[in-house]
């Protein structure tokens, strides 16, 4: 009896962690070697914080060969292909519009102006499947505040750059280029609201939207522009991409509602890459708590 | 459909003739290999599932594949007609049941994937999806009318079904059509490729009523 080894409760694996093990160690191993990577040069020192820390992300593959930027075609594996051809230096963003203080940020100051963080966000892309991604960011609440938007400004645009050369993608007049993409200002000044450099500790692929692209994490994926080279205050609300082609099927908010189909296809629910069953979507991409202020009394319905 | 008949299709036919000339070696071993060839889109799925190869969305990839491969078998099917005719060679209708019968079944497990892997039986979302997805129904519909089609291609029920069989088996035609509008109204916004299949369809439809139009006016006669 005295030889049968103690074991205290706390070194039981609880069950439901336990049944989640394949998907702990992928995440932490993932975590753990882009520690190791050698770090890019040209972002700063950055911090962790609480955001997703209970998420297991996907994979570097998986974020950075399954992706939807028309720019550079319209295959999931097209941007991984032909984003090579995107030059993200030297990069301006423009700064302008209904703002006292408009401003040429090259690229590089504008990463060291604000102190990075990374984040773990959900991402759910219109067409039902999502994923787990480390953003590694700033909210763009501090660039807002710094522009000083006047009262006339109600909505921020973002537009994506407009190169042919740069993009193949834009020589078909699959969208009506360039990408634009708006944001009510309260939605612009949220703190989930990012503008995003980096991945996985390192500086954004071009084929995520290099060198700087926006993350609205409650919203559907074609929301958050990518390689940004203009961001404008604005009065009225901005024509934006896929409600200019398609509007009875894409609407100027594009919140993530499971209630809220798609004229052709259920939003209900969605496919985690990585996962073999489908899982239930959640209202606001499951950032109810944080965001769901934002549309109180609003017919979500209506304002798709 | 009437005989094949070269002052109907004229000099140019000698010349495809010529190109797709048979001997009996080849047409003993070639339904075997045609046979094998149909099976080449299915091999490479399981080769890429092994390898890793169906990238980030496996399921996606693997039900895309299997829907593409069963509309161009479809197409490949229909194109038999036309090609006998345009050579002036019969032997070409040996393939057209295997064929057929392959666009089935790749579609049975295109719509496996599809009960399966993303709706996993769930019967009364599957129901839902057929009654208010256009793009479900007009897909299910498709399918539908290809049973009947794989259930008659044996020589028996030709036999038993008589001129029947012919009017019977042209449901493929508008399987094959609600098959491309089923891709086409899946996609999300560039339908380059759903495009390429109703032009090949356009065509292949479009040589038929052509030769019927022109039973009733034959050259010459005006």
């Amino acid at each position: 009896m005295a030889d049968l080894p103690r074991i205290l409760p706390t070194e039981i694996t609880p069950e439901r962690v336990y049944e989640r093990r394949r998907e702990f160690l992928k995440g932490s191993l993932a975590l753990a070697l882009y520690g190791t990577l050698p770090a890019h040069a040209a972002l700063p020192a950055w911090r962790k914080t609480a955001w997703g820390r209970d998420e297991s992300p996907n994979s570097w593959e998986e974020i950075t060969t399954y992706n939807n930027f028309y720019e550079f075609g319209t295959g999931k594996d097209d941007p991984a292909k032909n984003a090579g051809s995107l030059k993200t230096r030297p990069w301006t963003v423009s700064v302008e519009g209904e703002c006292l203080k408009p401003r040429a940020w090259d690229i590089d100051a504008l990463v060291k102006a604000f102190p990075l963080e990374e984040r773990i966000y959900r991402l759910r892309c219109v067409e039902g499947w999502s994923m787990v991604i480390p953003w590694l960011g700033f909210p763009l609440a501090g660039l807002i505040r710094q522009a000083q938007p006047t009262g006339k400004a109600k909505y921020v645009e973002f537009a994506t750059l407009h190169d042919p050369k740069q993009m193949p993608g834009q020589r078909w007049p699959v969208l009506d280029w360039p990408y634009v993409e708006g944001l009510r200002l309260d939605e612009a000044m949220h703190p989930l609201t990012m503008l995003v450099v980096g991945l996985y500790g390192k500086e954004l692929p071009n084929q995520n939207g290099a060198p700087i692209r926006l993350v609205v994490p409650w919203k559907y994926g074609f929301k958050s522009a990518k390689s940004i080279v203009r961001i404008r205050f604005v009065e009225k609300q901005p024509a934006t991409a896929w409600p200019r082609v398609l509007p009875r099927e894409y609407g100027f908010y594009s919140n993530v509602n499971p209630a809220v189909d798609h004229p052709r296809w259920s939003q209900a629910r969605e496919r985690r890459i990585g996962e073999f069953f489908k899982r239930k979507t959640e209202m606001f991409n499951g950032y109810g708590e944080q965001v769901a202020g934002l549309y109180a009394g609003m017919d979500l319905k209506r304002y798709f | 459909m009437r005989r094949d008949d070269d002052s109907v299709t004229g000099g140019g036919t000698r010349i495809l003739r010529q190109a797709f000339l048979v001997t009996p070696f080849t047409s003993r071993f070639s339904r075997h290999a045609v046979f094998l060839l149909c099976l080449l889109p299915l091999a490479r799925l399981i080769v890429l599932g092994f390898s890793g190869g169906l990238g980030a969305n496996p399921i996606e990839f693997v039900t895309r594949s299997l829907g593409t491969w069963t509309l161009s078998f479809l197409l490949i099917t229909l194109t038999i007609t036309p090609l006998r005719r345009l050579t002036g060679q019969g032997h070409w209708l040996r393939y057209r049941r295997m064929l057929g019968l392959f666009a089935f079944f790749y579609g049975v497990l295109h719509l496996t994937s599809y009960l399966w892997l993303d709706q996993f039986f769930d019967w009364m979302e599957i129901l839902k999806d057929i009654y208010k997805r256009p793009f479900i129904t007009v897909g299910m519909t498709a399918f539908l009318l290809l049973v009947p089609l794989a259930a008659t291609s044996n020589d028996r029920a030709v036999r038993a079904l008589k001129r029947n069989w012919k009017r019977l088996h042209r449901l493929v035609y508008l399987a094959a059509i609600l098959g491309v509008l089923h891709y086409w109204w899946l996609v999300k916004l560039d339908v380059t490729q759903p495009a390429v299949y109703a032009a090949v369809l356009v065509v292949l439809l479009g040589l038929r009523l052509w030769w019927r139009w022109q039973v009733g006016h034959p050259r010459g006669r005006g």
